[in-house]
């Protein structure tokens, strides 16, 4: 039914990723997971389930939370990517950080990246989350260490820490 | 077996024009892919047959949500996160924007899209229940012009829909009608979030003077293709909710569902469990129902 394709050729495709402009040459259908793990050495986001299920590949995409396991970098062409790299510069990070610390939100730290991705994601839109929305927020990244417990009252304090005046 | 990008092309045309010109000039040889959701699932895990795919991510026509006095038109590439955030959705036709919060986690609800939803045609969508009983109207298009379609007669078969292959869902059009029913949505799963349904109730009701006056009621998981429970709903119509009546929906429930067994669950669960969902709305209906 499908014709023998000719085979892909690489094309360059142009994004910011963390604030920087970046080039890259690949097949359209590359995964934005495996440009910004081998070709730009961003290994923070991980590959988990490879299916969309765990979250462990989040990364922000002009502002959206999604899975780069997902994407095809065609699809990122002109768009501003940030990793868990990147989050250093945001607000959010420090509190989290120390959240999750205090908290014991992170444990082997297989989805820590993608939790904190989803929790700034959440908290960047809702200035005072109850439990519910940030069980809703966080549902989509899965982790195999905490029970969850500890990640929900990390987040909890992030965003109670930044409400207090 | 991961697949190898070498394989496979991915073109951008970026315009509607040119999806529909190359759909048709090549057709059946392009397949379509918005958010990703589905496709890149299968081309991970090295399943997908097709090697040739058309970016409809970003084109203007098929994100935009329009209101109209009498109806609210989705193009068919807006995302779960657009679908459940937008103001009119979530008044008037609170079981799709439930189904959309319900989809996925947030990751998934911001890439996925409602007419992948409906192209791709699983009969365990949670959306699309709420699509059959809001009388959805489908606009599809190709080079040769529009068609407008219900979403009833959209899906032939187990993932068999009527879509030609050089067409696309351009919009999926709701009639602004159905504000004023009790409304009710109830997804049975392994997990809240992210888990795919195992029997998937949404269910529309009027009562008046004690009587049913009006009532739809759509299931997912249960069937090949998502199911209009027709039969039940005319038996119900006019009817007093009653322990009587609500025996006789069991039995007609299990007239018209074809559940199987799967990796998900079993027929015989399905069965109980979709008449449980039935019973349960209906005296949620009769409770609550008449102030709506």
């Amino acid at each position: 039914m499908n014709p023998s394709p000719a085979a892909s050729t690489k094309c360059e495709f142009s994004f910011t990723v963390n604030g920087e402009a970046k080039n890259v040459l690949a097949h359209p259908m590359e995964r934005l997971l495996e440009v910004l793990r081998n070709d730009l050495g961003l290994t923070g986001a991980k590959e988990g389930c490879g299916e969309g299920e765990c979250g462990s590949c989040s990364v922000l995409l002009d502002d959206m939370l999604v899975n780069s396991c997902l994407i095809p970098i065609a699809q990122a062409n002109g768009t501003s990517v940030v990793t868990i790299e990147g989050m250093s510069a945001h607000s959010l990070m420090k509190p989290l950080q120390e959240s999750f610390l205090e908290c014991g939100g992170a444990q082997c730290g297989i989805c820590t990246p993608g939790m904190i991705l989803a929790a700034a994601h959440l908290l960047d839109k809702k200035l005072d989350p109850t439990l519910a929305d940030i069980r809703e927020g966080l549902a989509g990244n899965l982790c195999r260490c905490t029970g969850y417990m500890q990640i929900f009252e990390a987040v909890a304090k992030a965003a109670r820490g930044r409400a207090a005046p | 077996m991961r697949a190898d990008p070498a394989d496979y092309r991915l073109v951008s045309p970026g315009s509607l024009q040119g999806v529909l010109s190359l759909l048709a000039a090549e057709p059946a040889q392009w397949l379509p892919i918005a958010g990703g959701t589905d496709v890149m699932v299968l081309y991970s895990a090295g399943k997908l047959a097709n090697r040739n795919l058309i970016d409809i991510w970003n084109i203007p026509e098929l994100r935009q949500i329009e209101v109209f006095p009498d109806r609210i038109s989705i193009g068919a590439a807006s995302t779960y996160t657009a679908v459940r955030n937008h103001n009119v959705v979530a008044r008037e036709f609170p079981l799709l924007a439930t189904a959309a919060s319900w989809t996925g986690g947030i990751a998934n609800q911001n890439r996925g899209t409602l007419g992948g939803n409906i192209a791709n045609a699983s009969p365990a969508a949670d959306s699309l229940p709420a699509l059959l009983i809001y009388d959805a109207v489908l606009t599809l298009i190709s080079v040769r012009g529009e068609r407008r379609v219900p979403y009833r007669t959209f899906h032939t078969g187990y993932k068999q829909t009527i879509l030609a292959a050089d067409e696309l869902i351009l919009n999926i059009s709701l009639p602004r009608r159905f504000s004023k029913y009790f409304s009710h949505a109830r997804k049975v799963g392994a997990r809240n979030a992210q888990a795919i349904s195992k029997v998937y109730l949404a269910a529309l009701g009027q009562v008046a003077n004690g009587a049913i006056r009006d009532v739809r009621l759509a299931l997912g998981s249960v069937a090949p293709v998502p199911l209009r429970l027709n039969g039940t709903e005319k038996m119900l119509t006019g009817k007093e909710i009653a322990p009587s009546l609500i025996d006789a929906a069991r039995k007609s429930v299990l007239k018209e569902i074809r559940p199987i067994d799967d990796i998900r669950s079993t027929a015989r669960y399905r069965s109980a469990v979709a008449c449980n969902l039935v019973t349960e709305f209906l005296a949620k209906l009769a409770a609550e129902g008449a102030t709506a």
